[in-house]
């Protein structure tokens, strides 16, 4: 993957009546990269995607393809391509007709034309289906010939709008893979609009979280996990637990930092004594075990969940509103298998698992 | 056990409500061919003269090539508007739609005769003749109503994205329209022409008075009832006409039908 930026969103925004749908969006989108944009319905993620289309123009800033300005160009003249969400199998052509589509203005005779057809129904699997009508093809054939109608066009970039979204959870994870796939292959720039974050965070290179129109943060899936840079993309991506904490001593770059009744730990953070601070903590990063160890928190089993390879369990903690979540693996050398509602339990980690977010709630 | 309403009686119903719709139309080819200047009782002999004397009857096919002319335009610049207005309203957020469909669909509620006399008022305190083409702006006037509604009904389900990725497949949007809209609402558009061409055909009272020295087919009707030797002509006129618009009715729900397969299969993809 080269670092060169591809597809330029520049400082965008639009506004639907008293919406900001889009609030001054600003993205570097890399040549042949798979790029996400998250978040829940209404953030802004499908506006955003429909503004680089050219299907909406921006009230603000700029939308550059390789450099060149194509803010106020038209769906017709911008070389990207889309996936409908509803895919958009025109209902009076069948499937060559719908792939070809969009190669009349190519002008190629009628022996190009149909081996360009052809490949594109291989690339998705589809041979033999040339003359099917649009309601002749389940929900997975129609994403496919949806995909090659799009793909058939060379684009530079491929804009999907949550196209797995209507398919059932199998046919969604194989399709998952077989788009990684595809585009790795091709190398054609993605830009996938989704809300599920296990999506985003298996598919793509980089992930940029939206909300109320904002993006949040921007960043490949494993740094959205691990370091999140706010509370809300914390929340967003899998479960966190949020802890109020305070630096009471300094030592260098080190800080003491208060968590309450979870006692004292050290962090490497910025900030004078005395100043409020909110820590996030993944429930996997958690450990539990039946004997007390040093560092170790106190708490009882308020509620457990049973889920195969995993068990969840919520831990009461004197002095604490909230439980905390915890995930633990069902491994054989689990030591605490078999744990039950009310049973006392001690739970640790390491200091380096604690995120530090900035106070925003 | 429950009594309900007895099966024979509603059958008989039927039977009653059907006979009353079509028997007195059915009296229109059998009079036709029968060989007595008198509608009654009994028959008195196959003929077809009657059939012959319409065919060498200028008059009446002056009329006839009239409303031929006069429905096809009608229909073609009702459903034009009507095609531009359904378009319109289904594709972009109109401020005060309702109250624009409302304001179209207004001369369905006004009787034919104040329509007919208003027109010809304005036409005359505008200074311009009554010809055909005056018949042709009333009658596009009531059936522009009739045309939306077809056209509205059959552009309301279209998944919206269909003409985006026409445009986003590189097409302008002439030719989205061309490629996507155009075939997809084309049993529409093909039931509105034959809707609004048999309004125009059968409207009299416009035509009355809008008409000025021409006559069309209703009005020719009209006055050939005076004289009762041509009453038999008329009749196969009539007949004749009945067969046409039967073929036609026919085929316009047939392909009614058709879209409304279509649509099924559209909304599936929405």
């Amino acid at each position: 993957m080269s670092d060169e930026t591809f597809l330029k969103i520049d400082h965008v925004s639009k506004r639907f009546g008293a919406v900001l749908a889009v609030d001054d969006a600003d993205l570097a989108i890399r040549r042949g990269e798979f790029f996400s944009l998250l978040g829940p319905s209404g953030c802004g993620k499908t506006t955003l995607l429909r503004i680089i289309a050219g299907f909406e123009f921006p009230d603000l800033g700029e939308i550059l393809f390789e450099g060149v300005r194509m803010t106020d160009e038209p769906a017709n003249r911008r070389p990207s391509n889309m996936v409908f969400q509803s895919y958009a199998i025109f209902p009076h052509l069948n499937v060559s007709d719908n792939i070809a589509y969009g190669l009349r203005k190519e002008r190629l005779d009628k022996a190009t034309l149909k081996r360009r057809v052809l490949d594109a129904l291989a690339m998705i699997k589809l041979e033999g289906f040339e003359t099917r009508r649009a309601d002749e093809l389940s929900g997975g054939q129609r994403q496919r010939v949806a995909l090659a109608r799009a793909l058939v066009l060379k684009p530079k970039v491929l804009l999907l709008d949550e196209p797995l979204g209507a398919l059932d959870r199998r046919l969604r994870e194989a399709m998952q893979l077989e788009l990684r796939a595809l585009q790795k292959s091709l190398g054609i720039t993605f830009v996938f609009v989704t809300h599920d974050q296990e999506e985003a965070l298996s598919m793509s290179d980089r992930v940029a979280v939206m909300s109320a129109g904002r993006v949040l943060q921007v960043a490949t899936p494993r740094v959205l996990y691990e370091s999140p840079n706010c509370r809300e993309v914390a929340d967003f991506i899998g479960q966190m637990n949020f802890f109020a904490g305070r630096i009471v001593a300094r030592d260098g770059t080190q800080a003491r930092v208060e968590l309450g009744p979870l006692g004292q730990t050290s962090l490497a953070i910025d900030g004078p004594v005395g100043s409020e601070i909110l820590v996030a903590l993944r429930p996997e990063k958690i450990v539990l075990s039946a004997d007390a160890r040093s560092n170790s928190v106190k708490g009882n089993v308020a509620a457990l969940a049973y889920l195969g390879e995993r068990s969840h369990y919520s831990i009461a903690v004197e002095g604490l509103k909230e439980t905390i979540f915890v995930a633990d693996q069902n491994s054989a050398k689990s030591p605490i298998r078999g744990l039950a509602g009310g049973d006392v339990v001690y739970l640790s980690w390491s200091p380096d698992a604690l995120v530090v977010l900035p106070w925003s709630l | 056990m429950r009594k309900g309403p007895s099966r024979v009686g509603l059958f008989a119903y039927a039977i009653l409500y059907l006979a009353f719709l079509y028997v007195p139309v059915l009296f229109l080819p059998l009079f036709s061919l029968n060989d007595s200047v008198f509608i009654a009782f009994p028959l008195s002999g196959f003929t077809t003269q009657w059939y012959e004397a319409m065919l060498s009857d200028d008059a009446m096919l002056r009329a006839l090539r009239n409303s031929l002319e006069v429905g096809t335009a009608t229909a073609l610049l009702s459903t034009l508007l009507g095609l531009l207005t359904a378009k319109a309203l289904t594709q972009f957020r109109v401020p005060g739609s309702a109250a624009l469909l409302g304001f179209t669909s207004l001369p369905l509620f006004i009787p034919d005769i104040v329509l007919g006399i208003s027109l010809l008022i304005l036409l005359d305190a505008a200074n311009l003749p009554l010809s055909l083409l005056s018949v042709i702006a009333g009658h596009t006037l009531i059936c522009v109503p009739f045309a939306i509604t077809v056209l509205l009904s059959r552009l309301e389900g279209f998944d919206k994205s269909l003409e985006e990725a026409s445009r986003d497949l590189g097409e302008n949007a002439w030719m989205s329209f061309w490629r996507v809209t155009f075939p997809l609402a084309l049993p529409g558009i093909i039931s509105s022409l034959l809707l609004t061409f048999i309004v125009s055909f059968d409207e009299f009272l416009i035509a009355y008075f809008l008409a000025g020295n021409e006559a069309t087919l209703p009005i020719y009707i009209w006055s050939q009832l005076r004289f009762p030797y041509k009453l038999p002509e008329v009749l196969a006129l009539g007949a004749a006409i009945l067969i046409a618009s039967t073929l036609l009715v026919v085929f316009a729900e047939w392909l009614r039908s058709r879209g409304l397969e279509d649509r099924k299969h559209i909304m599936v993809g929405a």
